[in-house]
C-alpha cells in the first residue's frame, strides 16, 4: 500500500505527529480528536463554513497571472492572492472553521497564539464575529515589532497577553497558551494557528486551509485547462499555508512541491529558523517534529526576520514530505526576502507579508522547465511589514534606492 | 526491590512527603548538597527535576528555575554524573522528573540504563502519552527496574484512572488541580470531592498528591486522601531566596504549619 501524506488514526505522518501532552489535557484532545471529522463532515458545518468563507472572509481568493514575474523566471506564474483575504493572510481560513467546531462543541473562551499577529488577529476577528471571549498569547519581541497587530487585536476586544519567556517569540507564545489551556481545560478551546500542536490539530488546521488548493484546482481548469499546476511554490513556518496550497495535489506526482523556509542570516549562521534543514526528530508543543534543538535536547531560539516564520518547528505533516523526498525545501535568508519582497512589489503591485516573500524569492532558487506552471501562494499582505522592508532597503539593491 | 515499593509497602499509617527541585538551581553543584540535606531532614522521596526549556507543565517558579539551571550549564549527563557519585549516601528513593524530548534525545533505553546505574528509582515523565509509556517505555524501564510514574488529573475519567492503575506500579501521582505547577493558598471544596472520589475507588496502587501544596491547609488535606504529599513550587522558592536546602527546609516546615 502506498504510504499517505495525511495523518493516520493516530495523527502521525510516518515517523511525525501524535499527541505528546500532559494529561491534564488528555480529556480535551481526546474528546476534539473524536468529534472534529463528524462535525467537519457535516452539512450544517459545511454550509456553514462556506458561508462564511464566501460572504465575510471574501473567497474564493483570485488565482493572478503575475505577467511581468513569469517573464523574468521564463515560466507561468500565478499568484494565488491570500493576501486579499479579510484581516490580509490565509489564518482566517482556519479560525473561521475552528470557531465554529469550538462553538459545536460548547466551549465558551477562545485562546490563542501568534507569532506575526495575523493568527492573533484571525482570531480575535472571529471571536467578534461569534461574541466570544477571545485570549490571544503573544512573545514581546513580537508584541513590540509587530504593534498595528497588538492594536488591532486589542479593538476587535481580545486580551493580548505578552509572553515574557524564552526569546518572546511564538514558540514561548505556543507553551504559554499551552499552559493556560491546562488551567481551564474544560471551557477552553484552543484555536491553533499553524499545522503544529498534538493530533487532531495538524490535520484539523490543514483540512481548514485545503480550501486553497481546492479552488487552485478549478481556477487553473478555468485558466490552463488543466487543473493541476507543474509546481507549487509556498512559504513554511509551522506549515499551514503549504499545507492548503499543497493540500489537494500531494498524492499527485505530476506537482512539484517547492517550499521555502525562513534561513534568517543563514542556515550555518547560528540565527536561523530553517527546521527543515538544522532540525532532529524531537517533541515540541505536543508533536513529534523537526526541532531545533542543542545535544542536551534544549530547544533552540530560532532566528528570522519574519515573525511568522520564527518558529523551531515545523508541523509533523511536512517533516514526513521532507524526509520521504516529496517537498523540495529551501532556506531562504532574511535580507533574499527582503529583496523578493521588493521585486514583487515593484513587478507586479503587490506588497507581499514577509513570511511570503520567503516563496517569491524561492523562484530564484529553482531550476523551472521552460513555460512551467507555477502556482506561489502570496500567504499574506505586507502592510504589518512595511516597517521591516523599510529600515532593510539596503538589502534590496536597485528598488531600495528610494 | 525498587525503593518506591519498598517506601510504601512499609510505611504503615505514617503519611509520605516528597519533595521536587530542579537540578542546576540554585546552582550547577547544588544537587548532591540538596539531595543529602533533604534526607537527612526526613524527606520520604526525593523528586530530581531535569531542566527543560520548554516546560509545558510547569508554572512561572519552575520555568524559571529551568532557565537558571541550563545557564548554569546542567545537563542530564552532568547530572547523572552528580548522582552516581552520592548513589552510595543515599537512601530514600529519588526520582527523575523531565520532558519527553530530553530523555528521547538522550536515548529511551540509555537514559533508564544510567537512572539504574546511579540510584534512581522512578521517572515522571509528564508528556509522555500513555500509549508509548505501554508500548515502549514501560518495558525499557521494567528491564532496569525503573518505576515509570504516571499522573492523574480532575480530567482523567475512573475507567482511565483504573486503566492507569492496572497498568503502572510504584504510585500513582495525582495532581491537584487542573492546571500547573505552582503554590496555591487552599484546596477547595471541589478538589477535596476529587480526593475523597480518587481515595473511595481502592486502586492497587498508592498515590501521592502533588501540585499546589505550600501550607498547612493543602497539606493536611492531601495527606487525608492519599499516602502523602509532593511539594515543589513552594521547596524551590525558598531554596532559591535561602540559597540553601537547610535553611529552605527551616522555612518550609514552619509554613506547613501554618
Amino acid at each position: 500500500m502506498k504510504d499517505s501524506f495525511f495523518a493516520d488514526e493516530n495523527g502521525f505522518y510516518g515517523d511525525f505527529g501524535g499527541a505528546y501532552i500532559p494529561e491534564i489535557l488528555y480529556k480535551c484532545v481526546e474528546d476534539l480528536r473524536r468529534a472534529y471529522l463528524p462535525i467537519m463532515e457535516s452539512d450544517e458545518f459545511k454550509a456553514e463554513y462556506r458561508a462564511l468563507l464566501r460572504d465575510y472572509v471574501g473567497r474564493p481568493s483570485p488565482l493572478y497571472h503575475a505577467r511581468r514575474m513569469s517573464d523574468k523566471y521564463g515560466i507561468k506564474l500565478y499568484l494565488k492572492r491570500e493576501d486579499l483575504n479579510h484581516t490580509g493572510a490565509h489564518k482566517i481560513n482556519n479560525t473561521v472553521g475552528q470557531i465554529l467546531l469550538a462553538r459545536k462543541m460548547g466551549k465558551s473562551r477562545i485562546i490563542a497564539e501568534t507569532g506575526a499577529g495575523q493568527h492573533g488577529v484571525a482570531t480575535a476577528t472571529v471571536c467578534a464575529l461569534m461574541g466570544m471571549e477571545c485570549e490571544v498569547f503573544m512573545g514581546k519581541t513580537d508584541v513590540e515589532r509587530q504593534h498595528t497587530n497588538v492594536e488591532r487585536m486589542r479593538m476587535l476586544g481580545a486580551k493580548v497577553h505578552p509572553v515574557t519567556t524564552g526569546n518572546m517569540t511564538l514558540s514561548d507564545a505556543c507553551s504559554e497558551a499551552i499552559r493556560d489551556w491546562c488551567c481551564h481545560p474544560s471551557d477552553t478551546f484552543y484555536i491553533v494557528g499553524s499545522t503544529m500542536g498534538p493530533h487532531p490539530y495538524p490535520d484539523i488546521v490543514a483540512r481548514m486551509q485545503s480550501i486553497i488548493s481546492e479552488e487552485i484546482k478549478w481556477q487553473l481548469q478555468e485558466k490552463e485547462g488543466r487543473d493541476y499546476p507543474d509546481c507549487l511554490v509556498a512559504c513554511i513556518g509551522g506549515g499551514s499555508n503549504a499545507a492548503g496550497t499543497v493540500y489537494h495535489y500531494v498524492d499527485d506526482s505530476r506537482v512539484r512541491i517547492v517550499l521555502a523556509e525562513a534561513g534568517g542570516s543563514g542556515i550555518d549562521s547560528g540565527r536561523t529558523a530553517a527546521t527543515i534543514h538544522r532540525g532532529e526528530p524531537g517533541i515540541l508543543h505536543g508533536s513529534k517534529m523537526l526541532v531545533m534543538q542543542t545535544s542536551d535536547g534544549q530547544i533552540e531560539e530560532a532566528f528570522t526576520i519574519s515573525a511568522g516564520l520564527d518558529y523551531p518547528g515545523v508541523g509533523p505533516m511536512h517533516c514526513n514530505m521532507a524526509a520521504k523526498g516529496r517537498s523540495e525545501v529551501y532556506a531562504v535568508n532574511d535580507d533574499e526576502a527582503v529583496l523578493a519582497g521588493y521585486e514583487l512589489t515593484r513587478m507586479e503591485g503587490i506588497i507581499p507579508a514577509i513570511e511570503s516573500a520567503h516563496a517569491v524569492a524561492a523562484l530564484g532558487k529553482v531550476t523551472f522547465g521552460p513555460g512551467d506552471v507555477v502556482v506561489l501562494t502570496v500567504s499574506g499582505r505586507g502592510d504589518k511589514d512595511v516597517e521591516t522592508y523599510l529600515a532593510n532597503k539596503d538589502m534590496a539593491g536597485e528598488y531600495g534606492k528610494f | 526491590m525498587n525503593k518506591i515499593n519498598e517506601l510504601f509497602a512499609g510505611r504503615g499509617d505514617r503519611k509520605l512527603l516528597s519533595i521536587y527541585f530542579c537540578a542546576g538551581c540554585p546552582s550547577a553543584e547544588s544537587t548532591a548538597d540538596v539531595i543529602r540535606t533533604l534526607e537527612r531532614r526526613g524527606i520520604d522521596m526525593i523528586e530530581v527535576g531535569i531542566p527543560f526549556s520548554d516546560p509545558l507543565a510547569d508554572g512561572p517558579v519552575i520555568q524559571a528555575a529551568g532557565t537558571v539551571a541550563l545557564r548554569n550549564g546542567m545537563t542530564l549527563e552532568r547530572l547523572f554524573g552528580q548522582l552516581e557519585e552520592i548513589k552510595d549516601e543515599v537512601s530514600v528513593p529519588l526520582v527523575m522528573m523531565g520532558y519527553l524530548n530530553v530523555i528521547m534525545h538522550h536515548g529511551i533505553e540509555r537514559f533508564f540504563r544510567r537512572c539504574s546505574e546511579t540510584g534512581v528509582s522512578g521517572a515522571i515523565i509528564p508528556d509522555l502519552p500513555f500509549a508509548d509509556y505501554l508500548a515502549d517505555v514501560k518495558p525499557t524501564a521494567d528491564r532496569y527496574g525503573i518505576r515509570v510514574i504516571m499522573m492523574i488529573t480532575p480530567e482523567t475519567s475512573e475507567e482511565r484512572v483504573r486503566f492507569i492503575d492496572s497498568n503502572t506500579d510504584g504510585f500513582i501521582y495525582m495532581v491537584s488541580s487542573a492546571g500547573i505547577t505552582g503554590a496555591q493558598s487552599s484546596f477547595d471544596d471541589a478538589k477535596q470531592r476529587y480526593f475523597r472520589r480518587i481515595d473511595a475507588m481502592n486502586l492497587r496502587n498508592p498515590r501521592m498528591i502533588g501540585f499546589g501544596i505550600s501550607n498547612r491547609q493543602t497539606l493536611e488535606s492531601a495527606q487525608a486522601n492519599a499516602a502523602g504529599a509532593i511539594i515543589g513550587s513552594k521547596f524551590v522558592t525558598l531554596l532559591n531566596e535561602t540559597g540553601n536546602a537547610d535553611d529552605a527546609m527551616d522555612r518550609l516546615y514552619e509554613d506547613l504549619r501554618r
